[in-house]
């Protein structure tokens, strides 16, 4: 078993693209409803696609706008313009 | 002393509004777009008739040859609603306003060659008409329309025409120093040049089309996928070899617009045809009557600016878009 990786997010309207994201490429993931955050663990590794993202959110989407909706993480981070990884390294 | 906080976790008793888990079936956060289209068209305790159409209840489905089944199919792509409209389209505003800024600071308009400032009157003033009309229907679409989703989007559309029929004006403007003679030229080009005639009727047929989605088709896919291109890509390409830079700042604005409008035009076209053989029957009918007709009416134009047919390169690629949708074409 590896260990989880995490993110935690605000939970407002921008965030929320986000998370659907989240949630469909990442099966694995188990996504706990905060009233005001969303706390996601996943074992192992978790990613962060930009398309999945600007799908959900009608536009392009910029990885870096993550940081805008982000409380916290746990993880080794491995972020280019295509996608935002977080793993144990 | 110690201190002892406490969190208490208070789970809310429903996540959105009781309409919106109905329709999903399952009780989740919408988002604010899902919340200002879905459901919201009113259809219930109109007790009379429209005086000017009896035959059909004040929003009535029957308003247009195409059948849906759901008429909250027609989801747009940008997710539009009155915030993210807004703030899109200040975006593309404040970015306007900085290259007409630039334009006349560096005097790039006395830089384009003579012939070519000719040109721009001729095929750009006269445009604002033709945007105008293209307001006029996209209200239409929106009076008309049935589901919020098509008819919220079609308003925006609609201002987003009247806001494009406006650039060219200031556009005019800039041209012949604000005294307003390029835009009498440009309505008398609009009235009476033979090269504009062929578009101007078909404009105005336009407006006397009675079925709402027929309207659409014509105008956001058929004549604007032609017109569009032609002018602001084509046209302007050649501008370029003439000093043009200056018309190619001026009218970014229309160039971006149309990449975005067009995601969801075609995506409105392509649920409809999707739905039912019916409905895909009506649009090839629709899309092959208008299509034809708009690249014909360019043709002088594009004759005129070009000194070649372009009008035919644009069809090409309106077409590609077409069988994108699901359209067959011809």
């Amino acid at each position: 078993m590896s260990r989880n990786v995490s993110i935690t997010l605000q939970n407002t309207a921008d965030a929320r693209p986000i998370i659907d994201a989240i949630r469909a490429d990442n099966p694995t993931a188990e996504i706990a409803d905060f009233p005001s955050m969303v706390k996601i663990d996943c074992p192992g590794r978790l990613v962060i696609k930009q398309d999945s993202v600007s799908e959900r959110l009608g536009r392009e989407w910029d990885v870096q706008e993550i940081h805008l909706s982000m409380i916290s993480l746990s993880g080794n981070i491995d972020e280019d313009d295509d996608q935002f990884v977080i793993a144990w390294n | 002393m110690s201190l002892q906080i406490q969190t208490i976790d208070i789970a809310p008793r429903r996540q959105t509004f009781a309409y919106l888990a109905r329709r999903f079936g399952e009780d989740r956060p919408a988002t604010r777009y899902e919340e200002a289209t879905y459901d919201v068209q009113a259809r219930a305790n109109f007790h009379y008739r429209p005086v000017w159409a009896p035959e059909y209840e004040i929003h009535d489905t029957r308003r247009t040859a195409i059948e849906m089944a759901d008429w909250y199919a027609f989801r747009d792509p940008r997710q539009f609603y009155y915030a993210t409209y807004n703030i899109s389209r200040a975006a593309m505003h404040q970015a306007l306003d900085a290259n007409f800024d630039t334009v006349e600071d560096r005097d790039m308009l006395a830089r384009v060659a003579p012939e070519w400032r000719q040109k721009v009157q001729d095929y750009l003033i006269p445009l604002r008409h033709f945007e105008w009309g293209a307001n006029q229907n996209n209200f239409l679409i929106a009076d008309y329309g049935y589901g919020t989703q098509i008819t919220s989007a079609a308003a925006f559309h609609a201002a987003d025409r009247l806001g494009m029929a406006q650039i060219i004006g200031r556009i005019g403007l800039a041209l012949d120093g604000n005294t307003g003679d390029s835009l009498a030229a440009g309505k008398t080009a609009w009235l009476d040049a033979p090269r504009w005639q062929g578009i101007r009727r078909m404009l105005e047929d336009s407006f006397v089309a009675d079925d709402w989605f027929e309207v659409f088709v014509a105008q956001n896919l058929a004549m604007d996928g032609i017109l569009h291109p032609l002018l602001f890509d084509k046209f302007d390409a050649e501008g370029l070899n003439h000093n043009g830079a200056a018309f190619t700042m001026l009218s970014e604005f229309m160039v971006e617009w149309f990449k975005d409008s067009r995601r969801w035009v075609d995506a409105c076209v392509k649920t409809a045809a999707a739905e039912s053989d019916a409905n895909k029957a009506r649009l090839n009918d629709w899309y092959a009557t208008w299509s034809s007709r708009a690249v014909e009416a360019a043709t002088p134009l594009a004759e005129h600016v070009l000194g070649a047919d372009g009008a035919a390169t644009v069809a090409d690629e309106l077409n590609g878009r077409a069988a994108a949708a699901g359209l067959s074409v011809s």
